[in-house]
């Protein structure tokens, strides 16, 4: 772990939609140039707590800090430089093709004169080949897999250029080979030095991939830490509710959760 | 657009159902009350039991003449027409996916209209006897010229495709109508009455040779909801449930035609029912196409027949035309409506 | 300065330009740029020549020479100070129809959406029919104010209503059905009600007429309208990153609330500046940003590409009124677009499911 000072920090915020409260009073660091994974049982706030620390939400009580100050004290493109988002749903214009949308993830960069400065046309370049999309790159998203679909917009998330990625559940309806193709992905950017912050719903990939897990319940932070420290038989019990050992992975090592047999254990 | 991750529908909540049946019967209740209203309520007010011995005992007597030649018919013409464009609404609606969408916008709208024009401006018809089957034709031939635009040649077509389709037939046709209305004071004196929406136009003869229609496109429409929830859910689930979508689009057209084409062809077209009950149904019942249908067949009468009532009673012994009051009743109730933070989109 | 059919190290998969210098950096599709520059010099070229026919036909090198500055003193004053505003005209609020309607399409995210969802035309019409029937005035002035003041206060109506912590697309559109619908009833009653001359008048009006259109009514028309161009330049990245939808502009360094009310506000502009002047021309700004799509092939809804097209649209549309009026009778040109917008919807549409004719679905 590095001693820098956490980036992101979360401080007694209260989280929610209009009337309904998500979350209360959560605080949480997230380490710089870590790779955090937060999971939960659906409805507890992972997702939610995503769109606080990217600003899409506004706590109603306490606050987000991002590089020491107070998240809504930035200019919007000046957070947009810092931190990106991967939204769980997206829209993609009719008709556009692969560039395109990665170059729209140039925009916090460009302003009404400046549009495609070199630097621009580089990043976006480098977006294509990180993300091995290179090839693609003239066809229509329309006509992508989904699959590569999901690496368009990990591309254009990459184009931005931050310190900081969050992913909202970005391997959700993807095949398993694409899943973990796109974590490697994730790993590679964030051996470069990226500070990740994912919401994962597949426990064994999080605890592969990730070096610090936020674990969340009904609102609330479980508890934090490395994988091989957080995720035991006791825990995937008392928050996800299913009966299980940990095991470790036979190829990496890292913790993997393999269920009970209702039907032994009733024995 | 293009999404990444579709949302599954969930099974109702056992309180729903309970709520979508006493709200089933509080309107059924409610259309009695409006039908009776309708009977009782006008330039010349009559109490229940006249109503009554008007109904049961038919005589050359004032009240008895009033009930049967003007109230009974209207009566009847409501709450036909209304539960068509109810259901035609609805119908529509699911059927595009859009919330823009009324029956019209198939060019029912547009095409009686047209014929109409033609007939009052060219052939010099006049009367809605004259000219009922002009614009139920018109209708028709409207919306399979938009469903051939949409499907030219391929068989299979796309609510966007439909949607635009209908309205660029709408627009064209529309012009052509407002440029006859424009250089004949006739035609233009019977347009600007026919087009408002008016129950009072159709007798009794009338009604009854068009009804025939409207009761098939309502039978059609109920058998459709079912492969048209299957179709929410989105085309190739619902192809794997055994639904025939391509099939289900055509019908549902034919049903749209049979119920819009034929409640304009008898009133003119009574704006907004069409587009605002099944909305407002849908924010009670939940998104199942079998209770939408039904529940909008008799909501949408209620919403006419009480508009009815109200243009009578408060322009005596004029009337205002339903087509304008069921606007002005309808409206405020549909934007208080989607205020709720419940309110979703389609 | 280097104009290059790809750009250096990215394939976009069709071709563009890009323009680099020190105070300017931009990449343009080339066939946006070309249909824009195409339909635009058509939409020119269409309004000169209508400069041609009136109650005095001129040849088509009188009109140009009096254009460059030459003809007789008659022909001067014909073409100069009658027709020339009227041909501007159909360009100008041809190509501000267009825009507010790619404005509005892209806000919405409907190929439906159009300045009437928010009630404008609607109110706008109101207003009108109240000043002329009920106050039996139909001078140009107050017809343009009470049009003006109509639709801005309805679209104004029409937000309000919408807001509930910000403002959302199907809400938005569901209260302008509400009140639009009720303002119809309006008017319909008002013009069943009236006398049938005044009723007529109103209809006159309401189908849209660019033939009134004089200097005077043009100058301020065209001052507020180059601010609306120069402002909806302004917005256009903020409207691209619209487009990926809220979450994901707002992680580029957009807030949605705001520029989503600013380009309302501009979208309403365009409408209520042409309806003003001429009366509503429909289906303009429902068509043009479609058809320009669909030609240009652009991802999404491309500003430049549906303004050229509505420009074009409203200026042969003028022509075709005018010659009409030759040898039949003057026909507002307000029922031409309609007529001719809808009949090339209608010819694109076939073409466009007849091509796709066999491909999976």
């Amino acid at each position: 772990m590095t001693a820098h000072p956490p980036r992101l920090v979360v401080e007694d915020a209260t989280i929610g939609y209009d009337q309904r409260t998500i979350a209360e009073r959560l605080s949480l660091e997230i380490p710089d140039g870590s790779f955090t994974a937060i999971i939960g049982p659906n409805g507890c706030g992972k997702s939610t707590l995503l769109r606080a620390l990217a600003r899409v939400l506004t706590p109603s009580t306490g606050r987000v800090l991002l590089d020491g100050k107070a998240i809504t004290q930035y200019g919007s493109k000046e957070v947009a430089r810092r931190m990106g988002l991967l939204p769980q749903t997206s829209l993609a214009p009719d008709g556009i093709r692969v560039a395109d949308l990665v170059a729209r993830g140039r925009s916090p960069y460009q302003s009404l004169f400046q549009q495609w400065r070199s630097s621009d046309e580089q990043a976006v370049a480098e977006a294509l080949e990180a993300t091995r999309l290179t090839e693609l790159s003239g066809r229509l998203v329309d006509e992508l897999s989904g699959g590569q679909r999901q690496r368009v917009w990990v591309a254009m998330l990459f184009a931005q250029q931050t310190g900081i990625m969050l992913l909202d559940e970005p391997t959700t309806f993807l095949d398993i080979a694409h899943q973990y193709e796109l974590l490697e992905l994730f790993r590679t950017f964030h051996d470069e030095g990226k500070t990740i912050v994912a919401v994962l719903h597949d426990l064994d990939q999080a605890a592969r991939y990730a070096d610090h897990l936020v674990v969340m319940r009904e609102g609330s932070v479980v508890t934090s830490g490395p994988p091989a420290e957080v995720v035991t038989a006791e825990l995937v019990q008392e928050v996800f509710g299913l009966p299980c050992i940990v095991a470790p992975d036979p190829v990496t090592g890292t913790p993997t959760v393999v269920p009970l047999d209702p039907r032994s254990v009733a024995r | 657009m293009t999404q990444t991750a579709p949302a599954a529908s969930a099974p109702p909540r056992p309180g729903l159902h309970r709520r979508r049946a006493i709200g089933l019967v509080l309107l059924a209740v409610a259309l009695v009350v409006a039908c009776l209203a309708s009977l009782a309520f006008g330039a010349n007010p009559l109490s229940l039991e006249q109503v009554w011995r008007g109904l049961t005992e038919p005589d050359r007597s004032e009240a008895s003449l009033i009930v049967w030649t003007l109230r009974i018919p209207r009566t009847i013409v409501g709450l036909l027409v209304g539960a068509a464009f109810g259901v035609a609404g609805a119908l529509i609606q699911a059927l595009t996916r859009n919330p823009l969408a009324d029956p019209g916008i198939l060019g029912v709208n547009a095409g009686a209209g047209f014929a109409v024009t033609v007939g009052v401006g060219v052939f010099g018809l006049s009367g809605i006897t004259g000219y009922i089957w002009f614009a139920f034709a018109g209708a028709a031939l409207a919306t399979v010229l938009v469903y051939l635009i949409g499907a030219a040649g391929r068989g299979q077509v796309s609510p966007v495709t439909l949607v635009l389709a209908g309205v660029a037939l709408g627009a064209v046709l529309g012009g052509f109508s407002t440029f006859l209305t424009l250089i004949d004071e006739e035609t233009f004196r019977s347009l600007r009455s026919w087009g408002i929406g008016s129950i009072a136009l159709t007798d009794l003869d009338d009604t009854a040779s068009v009804a025939p229609f409207l009761v098939v496109g309502l039978l059609l429409a109920l058998a459709l909801a079912g492969p048209l929830n299957a179709i929410a859910l989105g085309e190739d689930l619902a192809a794997s449930l055994g639904t025939e979508v391509g099939r289900t689009r055509v019908l549902g057209i034919v049903a749209v035609t049979l119920l819009a084409g034929g409640g304009t062809a008898m009133t003119g077209g009574i704006g907004f029912v069409g587009l605002m009950v099944p909305h407002v149904v849908r924010w009670f019942t939940g998104p199942d196409q079998r209770w939408i249908l039904a529940t909008s067949a008799v909501a949408a009468p209620v919403l006419v027949l009480l508009a009815d009532v109200l243009g009578r009673v408060i322009a005596r012994p004029g009337e205002i035309e339903v087509g304008i009051v069921t606007a002005i009743i309808g409206a405020p109730v549909l934007i208080a409506l989607v205020r709720r933070s419940r309110a979703a989109g389609l | 300065m280097s104009a290059l059919p790809r750009t250096g190290g990215v394939d976009f998969g069709y071709r563009s330009g890009t323009l680099r210098s020190r105070l300017l950096s931009v990449r343009v599709p080339l066939r946006v740029l070309g249909v824009s520059a195409l339909l635009l010099g058509l939409a020119i070229a269409v309004a000169v020549v209508a400069i041609r026919y009136g109650d005095y036909p001129l040849t088509v090198s009188q009109v140009l020479q009096t254009l460059l500055g030459g003809g007789e003193p008659f022909h001067r004053i014909i073409v100069l100070d009658w027709r020339l505003p009227v041909a501007i005209a159909a360009v100008a609020f041809g190509a501000l129809l267009g825009l507010g309607g790619a404005i509005f399409q892209s806000i919405t995210r409907n190929p439906l959406g159009s300045p009437d969802v928010i009630g404008f035309d609607a109110g706008a019409y109101t207003a009108v029919v109240v000043v002329m029937l009920v106050f039996g005035s139909s001078g140009t002035w107050s017809i343009a104010a009470a049009a003006i003041v109509g639709g801005l206060a309805t679209a104004f109506a029409v937000y309000l209503l919408a807001w509930r912590r910000g403002v959302q697309g199907f809400r938005l559109i569901i209260v302008g059905i509400g009140v639009v619908a009720m303002l119809g009833s309006l008017n319909s009653y008002l013009i069943t009600r009236a006398d049938i001359t005044d009723a007529m008048s109103v209809g006159f009006w309401s189908a849209g007429s660019i033939a009134r259109v004089t200097w005077a009514s043009l100058t301020p028309s065209l001052v507020l309208g180059t601010v609306i161009v120069l402002a909806a330049i302004a917005l256009s990245p903020a409207l691209k990153r619209l487009e990926l939808g809220d979450d994901a502009a707002v992680t580029q360094g957009t807030r949605p609330g705001p520029v989503r009310l600013a380009l309302l506000v501009l979208g309403v502009a365009t409408t209520a500046l042409v309806t003003a002047a001429a009366g509503p021309i429909g289906f303009i700004a429902l068509v043009a940003p479609q058809l320009a799509r669909r030609i240009t092939r652009s991802a999404g809804v491309s500003v430049l590409a549906a303004s050229a097209m509505g420009a074009a649209l409203l200026a042969a549309a003028h022509l075709l009124s005018l010659l009409i009026a030759q040898v039949y009778r003057s026909i507002p040109v307000g029922l031409i677009t309609v007529c001719l917008g809808g009949l090339y919807l209608i010819w694109l549409l076939i073409r466009e499911t007849r091509r796709q004719a066999g491909a999976p679905r």
